[in-house]
């Protein structure tokens, strides 16, 4: 049994708690243990809170470290924004003793401190390393036949590639392989390494240049004749399922293309009931892909 | 023989602007990787690799050769400068290693300084100022994490009212609340 401390962030639990509840699920039956980051906040965004004041940034994040380490366990997460600031932060932090100590110096002023003691990792790499996806496709109950999925990666999972240390960016493939692995098709489609349009603020401050972006993604999968799109990312995983909404909202547009998270997509594969996944929470009805699931 | 055209180079206008965007930055990461503004040969691969340019007047290599040739004001009020969804793409591409991405942020630490945060971004401060996180909890999904059979306040700030003072309190400590509340840098 392994156990991580899950860190939630903002928009798993307070807008997609099916991602929450579909994580611990899916991966419980691999002795993977999800503790509680209690007290944990915002992680805080690395494209927003990181342009308004990078120092505020990294304290922040450094408190939220903090906390695990009192735990003695590894962070996990599944938003590629949180997983982006801790993972970012926690190296800054690692090969910089005088940052450290000035850091140190501000968390001493509400009892925290950080160490420089543990890793993040993503979910992604729990299930990939920890897990090991063979390993994963031996539990397939369910393999998801002749579904055809469109992979988003999302942007901060992979890069800066330096810095993440998880290969290519351009043709990264393990989510594909996941995918592989659950029996489902992974289709190929233009631009796929492309951003969903919601990070660095653009999503609050310029929706419409968010959506723009959302659209060209969604057009390109849906010219692949992708079923579904499966996102790593609590954050990509909110700007495709209300980004559909809102684009036919407000621009006249009929995309119904449903959005699975891949822990979820992994716990239908394991027999899981899609409901208690919260595949039935999104925005967009995810109706016509369990109609395709076998 | 001397050129017959005046010799212009990227780094002839005020210099000081690029070293204050380095500086600032130096205090996160490394100032050797903030430097690298320097080394832009304004090759254009990072506009060419953008998402937001190829449908906003964004230009990331228009903004660094602003940055080197000094044009503070222009590049700190560009509104544009907030279209970047930091998607690393230009700093994966770029073949001088030019940290854009991180260029970018600092940056837009500057432009915050001088005042230009947008409104809607000083909104979702404010909701972490409230309530310790971007996107807080509401109604419905309180109902929804019920029925999913998680606890209805998820187990982070918002079930520790305790572990958002120590957030409010960081919030102080840096100088954020002020940055924001008071459009800019503290006078």
């Amino acid at each position: 049994m392994k156990n991580y401390v899950y860190f939630l962030g903002c928009i798993t639990p307070n807008r997609y708690p099916g991602i929450e509840v579909a994580t611990k699920k899916s991966l419980s039956g691999f002795d993977i243990n999800l503790l509680d980051f209690k007290g944990a906040s915002c992680c805080p965004a690395p494209g927003v809170f990181g342009s308004f004041d990078l120092w505020t940034w990294l304290v922040v994040a450094a408190r939220n470290i903090a906390i695990a380490e009192e735990m003695n366990s590894d962070i996990t997460t599944t938003c590629n924004g949180c997983y982006a600031t801790l993972q970012e932060a926690n190296h800054l932090l690692k090969h910089n003793a005088n940052l450290k100590s000035q850091v140190n110096e501000l968390l001493s002023k509400v009892g925290k401190r950080y160490q420089g003691s543990l890793n993040v990792k993503h979910a992604i790499e729990v299930m990939s390393d920890d897990i090991g996806l063979e390993q994963i496709g031996k539990k397939v109950t369910r393999p998801l036949k002749g579904l055809k999925v469109a992979v988003h990666y999302g942007c901060h999972f992979l890069k800066p590639s330096e810095t993440r240390m998880h290969g290519s960016a351009e043709r990264p493939r393990v989510l594909d392989d996941l995918v592989k692995a659950l029996g489902a098709e992974s289709v190929e489609y233009r631009d796929k390494p492309m951003c969903c349009g919601a990070g660095g603020g653009v999503r609050s401050a310029n929706l419409e240049i968010a959506l723009d972006m959302t659209a060209e993604k969604i057009d390109n999968m849906l010219d692949a004749g992708a079923d579904c799109l499966m996102t790593p990312c609590a954050f990509c995983h909110l700007q495709f399922d209300r980004g559909q909404v809102e684009l036919n909202e407000k621009y006249g547009r009929k995309y119904q293309l449903p959005v699975v998270f891949m822990t979820q997509l992994l716990g239908l594969a394991l027999g899981m009931d899609a409901r208690a996944l919260g595949l039935y929470d999104n925005s967009i009805s995810s109706e016509s892909l369990l109609n395709k699931v076998p | 023989m001397p050129s017959i055209l005046k010799r212009q180079t990227l780094h002839g206008g005020e210099k000081g602007f690029a070293n204050e965007v380095i500086d600032h930055g130096s205090r996160i990461f490394s100032k050797d990787d903030l430097a690298t503004l320097k080394a832009c040969i304004q090759c254009g691969t990072c506009t060419g690799s953008c998402p937001s340019g190829r449908r906003t007047a964004w230009r990331i290599r228009q903004i660094f050769l602003k940055t080197l040739n000094g044009l503070r004001d222009d590049v700190l009020t560009a509104e544009d400068l907030w279209n970047c969804t930091t998607c690393y793409t230009c700093q994966e591409r770029c073949p001088r290693k030019v940290k854009t991405t991180d260029i970018v942020r600092s940056l837009r630490n500057l432009a915050v300084r001088e005042g230009h945060m947008r409104e809607d971004h000083a909104k979702v401060c404010q909701l972490v100022f409230n309530y310790g996180h971007a996107v807080p909890i509401n109604e419905d999904v309180k109902a929804t994490r019920k029925r999913l059979g998680l606890t209805e306040i998820p187990p982070t700030v918002h079930q520790y009212p305790e572990a958002l003072q120590e957030v409010l309190k960081i919030l102080e400590a840096t100088g954020f609340r002020e940055l924001v509340e008071r459009k800019g840098r503290p006078t």
